[in-house]
């Protein structure tokens, strides 16, 4: 692995004790993401679990379709591009024969939710040990703002321009309460990465369902609520602020499932 | 070994198996699910990998997650079910990683029914997904040539990293008889170095088909289609019949070329010189064999269980040098020699006159 130079240790005296570095399992390379967007906050939570897990060389992550399609670019582990919504598929096969190995995928709601939906489903009722982190931020960002399988209702989008309309279009989905029935699951939490205190919860459950991986509980899916400015037309802050007033009404923030097992895990 | 009589569904998963099967993934469909249910059972007392998926989209995913680990992978399948892995056989050829897919043909379109056919020809060798590219297809005629060619294409898949199609049909699968399968050999110790195992000691490897920038993606596309020509360079394969004398050249593959064998022992009996040309790859087609006998016989007939599509390769290949027949049948019917032997007869005589 290249030598980490951090902007901190080239430009601060060394009297000073860095207190807020790259974690070593990403990458210094600036996002592709735009401003406002939460996925580097996501993938810097995912590394510093990895870097504290200490299992950045047994990990292999499993990338979307969507706006993290270059999740690799910036997650410093082994790592595949899937199809769109199969990453739980060619995670399966993967982890099947690197039983040792920990395996992640890390979709949007475009991908889990809508394309992805069987194979999501059927990795958590198999009980797959993988851990699945699901940003959902209720559009399609990638291809441009349309309609997700979890916008809300009267939500504009640039495929419901006046607005979604659930007679025409169908209802906004919670995958997590339906994974949360697959008996395979042991672990199913929806968080946020809308605040300070949601960041902080979001890092606990992902650790959390790293470590049912790692103790070959089962699988295990943390939800992010996560906004997308560009495509909502709303400034970064407002975004935030829209999503939550907005969505965690209809996505309510909640572990709705946890085994007996999960929880003497604990996230230390 | 010693021969036994064998079921090709059975034969070609035991021999799969037997070539260092590490993982299979796969999904219900007739005519080849024996061979999922026979793996069910042998890749778990073997220690190995057996998953049965929710569908041939997940079949194929997680067979691509498997082959990306570096172990020796496969699935099977027949037409609608290799309908549904197109996406999936495009990604893997894109990554580069070396995949089997067993397709048992059955008659379509659509539902079709569960009848040998060899409709899919187009499909596997033209067109097995988006973008540039031809996987390597081999067809087998016998039980004993499809335990052969599995470990042929593993090797071949290996080789060459790339996508293997071994293009059956329910005839191949379904029949029994008398083969040998070959000794059981030991799963590979080691993963190839581009393989995702996890970065320990080593730089990451990351595997993907996507290259956003044209001139990388250009970049890719030149390299494999280098890599399809060194295929058609060294691996074209075929077997050839009496065509020494041959005045008519029956070209046909498969269950139809086993077929034709039948009829050039009845056509030489009347005294008619006819010699066969039964392709064993399709893709790469032997076209440069194809071609030379197309200097030297007077008309040929090509025999497929499909409205004719490798004939569209015999055509490409001969540029009208001798009068070129077609017969086909459709639908899940299998010709039989005397309706073959009709136009043998018939187009003889023409040719002759």
């Amino acid at each position: 692995m290249a030598e980490k130079t951090t902007v901190a240790a080239a430009t601060i005296p060394e009297i000073y004790e860095p207190v807020y570095t790259y974690p070593d399992s990403l990458t210094e390379v600036s996002t592709h993401y735009c401003p406002g967007c939460v996925h580097g906050i996501v993938h810097r939570l995912v590394a510093e679990v990895i870097d504290e897990l200490g299992i950045r060389e047994d990990t292999i992550g499993v990338a979307p379709v969507g706006c993290a399609v270059l999740a690799y670019n910036y997650l410093d582990v082994d790592f595949v591009e899937a199809a769109h919504g199969r990453a739980p598929a060619m995670a399966t096969g993967i982890k099947r024969v690197n039983p040792d190995k920990v395996v992640f995928t890390y979709q949007g709601d475009g991908d889990l939710a809508a394309i992805g939906t069987a194979e999501i489903i059927h990795a958590a009722n198999r009980g797959e040990l993988l851990t699945t982190v699901f940003i959902n931020n209720a559009i399609y960002g990638m291809t441009g703002g349309q309609m997700a399988p979890t916008t809300l209702s009267g939500m504009v989008t640039t495929s419901t321009p006046t607005g979604r309309d659930c007679l025409l279009a169908g209802y906004p989905v919670r995958m997590s309460e339906i994974l949360a029935q697959t008996a395979g699951a042991v672990y199913v939490a929806r968080e946020s990465a809308l605040d300070i205190a949601g960041i902080r919860r979001t890092k606990q459950a992902i650790k959390r369902a790293f470590l049912a991986q790692i103790h070959g509980l089962g699988f295990a899916c943390v939800e992010v609520l996560a906004t997308c400015p560009t495509n909502w037309n709303l400034e970064p802050w407002s975004a935030l602020e829209w999503a939550k007033e907005n969505m965690g009404a209809f996505f309510p923030l909640q572990t709705f499932k946890m085994t007996d097992e999960v929880k003497a895990l604990g996230t230390r | 070994m010693t021969k036994q009589l064998l079921k090709g569904n059975i034969a070609f998963a035991e021999a799969a198996l037997r070539y260092g099967l590490e993982a299979y993934f796969g999904y219900p469909i007739t005519p080849q699910s024996e061979a999922l249910e026979h793996l069910s059972g042998r890749m778990i007392e073997e220690g190995r990998v057996f998953l049965q998926a929710e569908s041939e989209v997940a079949a194929i995913n997680m067979v691509y997650g498997a082959a990306c680990a570096g172990v020796r992978t496969m699935t099977s399948t027949s037409g609608p079910g290799y309908s549904l892995m197109a996406e999936g056989l495009s990604y893997i050829v894109g990554s580069e990683v070396p995949v089997v897919v067993v397709n048992m043909m059955r008659g379509g379109p659509g539902l079709g029914n569960i009848q040998p056919s060899q409709a899919d020809y187009f499909f596997m060798t033209k067109s097995a997904g988006h973008g540039d590219f031809h996987p390597i297809v081999l067809a087998p005629a016998s039980v004993q040539e499809i335990i052969d060619m599995m470990g042929l294409a593993f090797t071949l898949a290996e080789t060459y990293r790339t996508l293997v199609i071994v293009a059956g049909d329910g005839c191949i699968g379904q029949m029994m008889e008398s083969a040998e399968l070959p000794p059981m050999a030991a799963t590979r110790q080691s993963r190839p170095e581009w393989a995702i195992t996890g970065a320990r000691g080593r730089d990451r490897n990351i595997i993907t088909s996507l290259y956003l920038g044209p001139e990388n993606l250009e970049r890719l596309n030149h390299r494999l289609q280098a890599k399809l020509a060194r295929i058609q360079a060294n691996e074209i394969r075929y077997q050839e019949m009496q065509v020494d004398d041959a005045d008519l050249l029956l070209v046909a593959y498969g269950t139809a070329g086993r077929i034709c064998t039948s009829v050039l022992r009845e056509a030489r009996k009347q005294g008619l010189r006819v010699g066969l040309l039964r392709p064993q790859t399709l893709w790469p087609f032997p076209e440069e064999r194809l071609a030379e006998l197309s200097q030297q016989v007077r008309s040929m007939l090509v025999v497929e269980m499909s409205a004719g599509q490798m004939l569209e390769d015999v055509q490409r290949v001969v540029q009208g040098r001798v009068p070129i027949r077609f017969h086909g049948r459709m639908g899940g019917i299998i010709p039989m020699v005397d309706e073959i032997l009709d136009d043998v007869t018939s187009l003889v005589q023409t040719a002759a006159a």
